[in-house]
């Protein structure tokens, strides 16, 4: 076993409501989604109307400015809405599912003509080139750059997340066809990131042409972006490629049977889910389709695709994005407490400082809500959040720096290290309520803006 | 929903945009917030957030100085009843500090929270929560005989000078609390230092502080040091008793709101420079041969470093910049108190030319990061 990585800092949300390891609903999809707002900075060109029928992997949109990289139907049926928002901004494109599953058939390359031009080709042309991400930035990964080396984090730790061990258990074939179709686009190899203490006993500890790594710690220790910021720290120039595991599936399954596979199981959980277990479904599916499982019983309730630190509200009538395995669902904290900061004991409420106390109870989950808990103020507490942060990265002057505009100083403090789920901690954490993640894409975006 | 909550909401509309008195809203806001912790949910970013907000951690720090101040009430009496022979009991003493202490309070808070309240108006933010703690720890830091025009003037000045006008709470270079009193040290120097200022209630009578004693030479120190430890000495209202201070300095380090980094290397600056100093001292009697952990005991050293020093946001803020900022504090307090014959307490000289140089040392920290991550990248 190569060396293990143990990380300190960071912090496990102790939110209550984990998905119980069974499915608990299988969906068949009825209108599902393709929205290009999962993808930062997109200009999406729309490829079809209202009314089209497609198949899947039919493509849906294009990127207006790499016009190669396409985003396909997930299902097969017929184009039912193409919602725009202000400015006519495109916002998502609904399909109508008629669960024919009529599907684009891809020739895929085999043996000897597997190679890199060929792969990135159907990669491209059957959607599946969106679930490479590149760092910097987080964005849709450049076909024209080969990278520094590829990482896969096969550790979830966010809060609530699914469990890859039991989601993916049936896809180890498609997993392995598709590490080995992604070694074939880099020259530094594909490394994939286990938890150090399951590892022996991991399903994922087998694969052949795959460098491995060992981490142990607390949230974000499985963020892949903390991972490369210890292996492989990238600097200025340098391109890294990340994509989830559960995608990698997705490419093996294109690459072993020619198919746009995005059907997933993800999980359903937290404090507002009624029975949190598992769904089996596709990219986009509806909220709807699944709001059995949500407990109204609270009153007003958020639906969350992702996590809590980093998902997107989607509210009942949104759909699941292209990058989630995960829906978290609970209550709103639109309420009044009474004197509640001065209350001495708060024992419902969490806090990772210990001017509360629930320290003390460290095995205790709690039923977290949106409450922000207090109003926003300037920067007070300095150290609160290098305590969560555990790179090599002054977050605190990182965040000034984007917040002065300074470009050379963003670069030196390390803006091509993260993204937003990797500071989504230091944003949970700080007393003065500052949208920190918000700052950390305005740094990104500009960052963008500046080097096109 | 209760029926303050009730009242709240009915009377709200007249505070909101468009309301009669919308140009209270700041003023209706604070309060609101001080009875109710608000609706207000989160809209990006993070969907949860943590329990702690200011208010909690300024409570904290409030709770932590609270020893300080209850010590400080009967050392008033304390020492009256000394100076004056008056045969107080205890609780008369206490009486008497009590009386003695509220009208400071009253003027730091009613003119420190005034102007923090008009200029949140102004600027149309939510009143910030930072000037509970400074409004606490001014009346600690002076002379209980400071006439109250003077605070008064010196908490004006500390608020408007030292923070509004950099941007409230937060922006700030220096430590309010110890402009305040740097303010009142330069302007009114006789009513702040010297011997006659110390005691309440005792006209002309000279009471002088265990430094100015050491400055005469180690042989003029008449107090004893548990004397000096538990505070039965003459000093600043909330000072002199280490002992108060230490069960403050837990309460900070143990919610983790108070560097104990910089408490440490505070208190190992002083003791290198004192041992430095009793090595080279000419004499046993002079005031270089004090023994270095006196220093720890005597004047503002103790409340200075676990109160004012450790301040987030006038200290240094990275985490090896807080060991040499803490260790520079400690140093020059004691250089200042020994070398310096103008001043014999150099904490709140130090602690302030410190805040100064904060970023500094920051920029410096950083700086070093910065040339590591470049190196890394030639190396790859």
């Amino acid at each position: 076993m190569s060396e293990q990585i143990r990380l300190k800092k960071g912090l496990d949300l102790p939110v209550k409501g984990t998905a119980l390891r069974k499915i608990s609903m299988t969906v068949v999809p009825d209108v599902v989604a393709l929205k290009p707002t999962n993808f930062r900075s997109l200009t999406p060109k729309m490829l079809v109307k209202e009314g089209d029928t497609v198949k899947a992997g039919t493509p849906i949109f294009a990127d207006k400015k790499n016009p190669e990289i396409l985003f396909t139907s997930p299902v097969s049926g017929t184009v039912d809405t193409i919602v725009r928002g202000e400015k006519r901004k495109l916002l998502e494109v609904r399909i109508k599912s008629d669960n024919l599953g009529a599907a684009v058939k891809f020739n895929v390359p085999t043996g000897a003509s597997l190679n890199r031009e060929s792969i990135i080709k159907h990669l491209l042309e059957s959607g599946l080139w969106p679930c490479i991400k590149q760092r910097p930035y987080g964005i849709i990964a450049d076909p024209s750059v080969t990278p520094k080396s590829i990482f896969i984090s096969a550790m979830a730790t966010g809060p609530l997340a699914a469990d890859p061990e039991y989601v993916l258990g049936g896809e180890l074939d498609a997993i392995r066809k598709g590490l080995a179709v992604l070694g074939k686009l880099t020259e530094g190899g594909v490394h994939l990131s286990l938890d150090a203490d399951k590892a022996a006993s991991s399903i994922f500890n087998k694969f052949d042409g795959v460098v491995y790594h060992y981490f142990k710690g607390p949230h974000p220790a499985g963020n892949v972006g903390v991972q490369i910021n210890h292996i492989s720290p990238i600097s200025k120039g340098e391109t890294i490629w990340t994509v989830d595991l559960f995608l990698v599936a997705a490419i093996g399954k294109l690459f072993l049977h020619g198919v746009y596979d995005t059907s997933r199981i993800i999980a359903v959980a937290g404090p507002a889910v009624v029975n949190p277990s598992y769904v089996k479904c596709c990219a986009g599916v509806s909220m709807e389709q699944i709001s059995d499982l949500f407990n109204f019983a609270h009153g007003n309730i958020r639906i969350i695709s992702g996590d809590l630190l980093s998902g997107k509200a989607v509210g009942r009538e949104g759909f699941l994005g292209f990058y989630d395995n995960l829906v978290t669902a609970l209550p709103e904290g639109d309420y009044y407490e009474m004197f509640g900061w001065v209350k001495p004991f708060r024992l419902k409420k969490f806090s990772s400082s210990r001017t509360y106390f629930s320290w003390l109870m460290p095995r205790k989950k709690y039923n977290m809500d949106t409450n922000t808990n207090g109003g926003e103020r300037a920067f007070v507490l300095s150290d609160v959040y290098d305590k969560v942060l555990p790179m090599d990265i002054y977050p605190l002057y990182l965040f000034k720096a984007i917040l002065a505009d300074d470009i050379e100083k963003m670069e030196n403090l390390g803006i091509y290290e993260i993204i937003e789920e990797d500071v989504a901690l230091c944003e949970f954490v700080c007393p003065s309520k500052i949208e920190i993640q918000s700052i950390v894409s305005r740094g990104i975006e500009l960052m963008i803006n500046e080097m096109s | 929903m209760s029926k303050l909550r009730k009242l709240t909401d009915k009377i709200k509309p007249t505070f909101e945009k468009g309301g009669k008195l919308s140009f209270l809203y700041s003023t209706f806001e604070a309060f609101e917030t001080f009875l109710f912790v608000p609706n207000t949910v989160t809209v990006k970013g993070v969907h949860v957030r943590d329990s702690v907000d200011l208010k909690r951690v300024m409570t904290t720090v409030m709770i932590a100085i609270v020893p300080s101040l209850l010590f400080g009430i009967f050392n008033i009496g304390y020492q009256h009843n000394l100076a004056a022979n008056a045969g107080m009991e205890f609780w008369e003493m206490v009486w008497y500090g009590f009386l003695k202490i509220i009208p400071l309070y009253l003027v730091s808070y009613i003119v420190g929270l005034g102007i923090e309240f008009a200029s949140a108006q102004i600027r149309g933010h939510e009143v910030n929560e930072g000037y509970l703690v400074t409004g606490l720890l001014i009346p600690l830091i002076v002379p209980v005989t400071t006439p109250l025009w003077m605070l008064a003037l010196a908490v004006a000045f500390a608020v408007i000078i030292g923070k509004e006008i950099f941007g409230g709470t937060g922006m700030n270079i220096w430590n309010p609390a110890l402009l305040a009193r740097a303010f009142l040290f330069f302007a009114y120097p006789s009513h702040m230092s010297g011997d006659k200022v110390w005691v309440a209630g005792v006209d002309g009578f000279s009471g002088a502080t265990p430094l100015a004693q050491t400055s005469e030479g180690l042989s003029s120190l008449q107090y004893s040091v548990s004397d000096m430890f538990f505070g039965f000495i003459p000093g600043s209202v909330g000072e002199t008793s280490t002992l108060a201070i230490l069960l403050g300095a837990v309460i900070l380090i143990y919610t983790g709101i108070g560097s104990w980094k910089i408490m440490i290397s505070t208190v190992g600056g002083a003791l290198v420079l004192g041992l430095i100093a009793n090595l080279a001292a000419p004499s046993p009697d002079s005031a270089m041969a004090i023994p270095a952990w006196y220093h720890l005991i005597m004047g503002g050293f103790a409340f200075g470093t676990v109160f004012m020093a450790t301040d987030p946001v006038t200290a240094s803020q990275t985490e090896h910049g807080k060991w040499i900022y803490g260790f520079l504090i400690g140093a020059l307090t004691v250089i200042i108190r020994l070398f310096n014959p103008g001043y014999p307490e150099g904490m709140m000289l130090a602690i302030l030319l410190m805040n100064t140089f904060a970023p500094v040392i920051d920029h410096i920290v950083v700086g070093r990061n910065i040339k590591r991550r470049l190196k890394r990248a030639k190396t790859v």
